[in-house]
């Protein structure tokens, strides 16, 4: 135990005694928070949606064929309950509802006069926005149709909920992305970097002849930067419910939880990182190229992984940072809790596992 | 000098692949010895001193270490030996104290005993008004005393020095040696490596290593008088003469 407690507070005074790592480690956080409030959007094609068709007449059934013709959007299924479209969201990957209401094709011939409703999942708010609105034009050009054909002023009003983030903030979208890319970055970074330092200033040979077992000297590596990202992560939580205004609607303990796997992912990668590599740059550039660049591109937070080309999408299951994403959107912003996420917290689980017995295995004791 | 044997070595061997980077080493260290482990660059003597520090595992022969088994006991060996690597082995970014705290503290020791030790050390080598300063702001010839010291703060039997004097000056040098000399007298086991023909003269018993196998064991004076040569320098030149393997 005393050999921990020397060992920490060495590491804490190698991250304390280097003012540009450390500006870098407590300003980043600081900085994406405010940068990223400018997300992307992009067209999207093939999203799923659900229809609940209360009227089951002529009119609807004409507007749903249009809406599945169209590219963008894939009928999922119709349902017939209330509280299968709040199910349909939370359970599978649905983007939009759209419910006609009884007498929507008779309100439209005698009152000239109907309306459609259309549910948004806006947890993603720019594809939110730009489904609605795919969703609108598609019944507007109905509308016209119709009023060519009959001469007739009718008009469908279109009116829409955004579930989940009902004002649209781009924060929601961005929040859990800086979150998966601060914490890999922090672990991967410094974990590889802190680990090969020492192999390169000729350290590690004086640790590993020392009595202090070589996996503890990995442990106590990691744990200064495992705490490290715990409270960058409490800082941006912190920033952006009382700077951005976005609540956590889950279960705080649930979403720690869910970060500590992802740190440990990450704690096992930079590990494998300082294991393949042997001088600072390296390391430095493997992390960059290998975990930062995929997180920023194939998490979904900058751009919307349903525009990329088919083998991007499938790279991007790989990427721990997307699933722990998902995860993370569920629970802050859609305030799910372990029942609707269980599956991706596998996946990441699983993940973690297998990059920790990878790098165990790969780590050497000795120095040869 | 007693006679007990602190390193014993039984025909250890260290291939790379098909390159046998040390042969069938063998040979005896005495406690409190300073025993001079030279050789051309590229000899094998880093690959030899590394397998005795249980750096690297043997890929065959027998190693006794301070009384411990080189294939079954390497922990208890570590607890019993101090090295000093080639390059400068201490955190340049944490002060001479924060250095002794450290080292003091992964070898288990207590915190009482860091302090007092640590505050002779530092007495010692002049360094009370740097206490507090970062390593790297020291001379290196202070740095490579300091990390000598460190080295043995844990009163380890046996201290493995890998070239530890290397681009430091001659009076830095010297004194260097008195530290090594003083470990000796407390019956600390000194096992260096080095290049400097001069340091070589310093030692109790020197062993010569040429492509992987040792080519000479005795006192430089033997060593001098069996080659007919006036200084460590013919020595060394009448045995590395003959290497097969280029420098690396």
């Amino acid at each position: 135990m005393k050999q921990f407690i020397a060992f920490f507070t060495k590491e804490f005074l190698h991250v304390f005694r280097d003012r540009k790592t450390l500006l870098l480690l407590f300003g980043l956080p600081v900085v994406q928070i405010v940068l990223f409030g400018f997300a992307l959007s992009n067209e999207i094609k093939n999203s799923k949606i659900v229809i609940f068709d209360y009227a089951k007449d002529a009119t609807s059934r004409k507007i749903i064929e249009k809406l599945e013709v169209s590219k963008s959007f894939e009928i999922e299924k119709n349902i017939t309950r209330v509280e299968d479209i709040d199910k349909s969201f939370r359970a599978e990957n649905i983007k939009l509802a759209i419910v006609f209401p009884a007498n929507f094709g008779e309100d439209l011939v005698h009152l000239k006069n109907a309306s459609v409703q259309i549910i948004a999942d806006a947890s993603d708010p720019n594809t939110a926005n730009t489904l609605t609105s795919y969703a609108t034009n598609v019944i507007m050009s109905y509308q016209k149709e119709m009023m060519q054909t009959r001469n007739i002023p009718y008009s469908i009003n279109t009116e829409m909920r955004m579930l989940y983030n009902p004002e649209l903030k781009g924060t929601t979208n961005f929040v859990p992305g800086v979150m998966a890319l601060v914490m890999l970055l922090i672990c991967v970074l410094m974990t590889s970097v802190s680990i090969v330092r020492e192999k390169e200033n000729g350290t590690m040979e004086v640790l590993l002849v020392s009595p202090f077992n070589p996996f503890l000297v990995v442990i106590s590596k990691a744990i200064p930067y495992l705490i490290l990202s715990l409270f960058n992560l409490i800082v941006i939580l912190v920033l952006s419910v009382y700077l951005l205004d976005m609540p956590i609607n889950g279960n705080i303990f649930l979403l720690f939880a869910e970060s500590a796997l992802l740190i440990l992912a990450a704690l096992s990668l930079g590990l494998l990182i300082s294991t393949l590599t042997n001088s600072q740059q390296e390391a430095m550039l493997f992390s960059l190229m290998g975990m930062l660049l995929p997180t920023m591109m194939l998490t979904g937070f900058m751009f919307p992984l349903e525009n990329m080309p088919v083998p991007l999408q499938v790279i991007s299951n790989i990427v721990p940072s997307k699933w722990y994403y998902i995860i993370v959107k569920s629970i802050m912003i859609k305030g799910l809790g372990f029942s609707a996420i269980w599956k991706e917290t596998l996946i990441l689980a699983g993940m973690t596992a297998l990059l920790l017995t990878i790098s165990i295995r790969k780590f050497n004791i000795r120095l040869e | 000098m007693e006679n007990e044997v602190v390193i014993k070595t039984e025909n250890l061997t260290k291939a790379f692949g098909d390159f046998i980077a040390a042969n069938a080493i063998t040979f005896d260290v005495y406690k409190g010895e300073i025993f001079g482990f030279l050789g051309a660059n590229g000899a094998g003597k880093t690959t030899a001193m590394r397998m005795l520090c249980g750096l690297s595992t043997p890929t065959s022969g027998k190693a006794n270490i301070a009384g411990f088994d080189i294939w079954t006991q390497t922990e208890e060996i570590k607890k019993h030996i101090g090295y000093m690597s080639q390059k400068f082995s201490l955190y340049e970014d944490l002060t001479v104290r924060e250095n002794i705290r450290f080292f003091g503290g992964i070898y288990g020791l207590k915190g009482k005993e860091i302090r007092q030790k640590g505050d002779a050390i530092i007495k010692k080598l002049g360094l009370e008004n740097e206490a507090k300063k970062l390593v790297k702001s020291l001379p290196l010839g202070w740095k490579q005393k300091l990390a000598f010291s460190i080295a043995i703060f844990h009163e380890p039997k046996i201290v493995f020095l890998d070239e530890p004097t290397g681009g430091v000056d001659p009076v830095t040098r010297r004194q260097f040696w008195d530290l090594i000399y003083e470990a000796s007298e407390r019956g600390i086991t000194v096992f260096v490596t080095t290049h400097y023909m001069d340091e070589a003269e310093y030692c109790n018993r020197i062993s010569m290593m040429v492509d992987g196998v040792i080519k000479a064991l005795d006192s430089p004076k033997k060593l001098k008088e069996n080659y007919g040569v006036e200084t460590m320098d013919e020595v060394f030149y009448e045995l590395a003469r003959g290497a097969q393997r280029k420098a690396d």
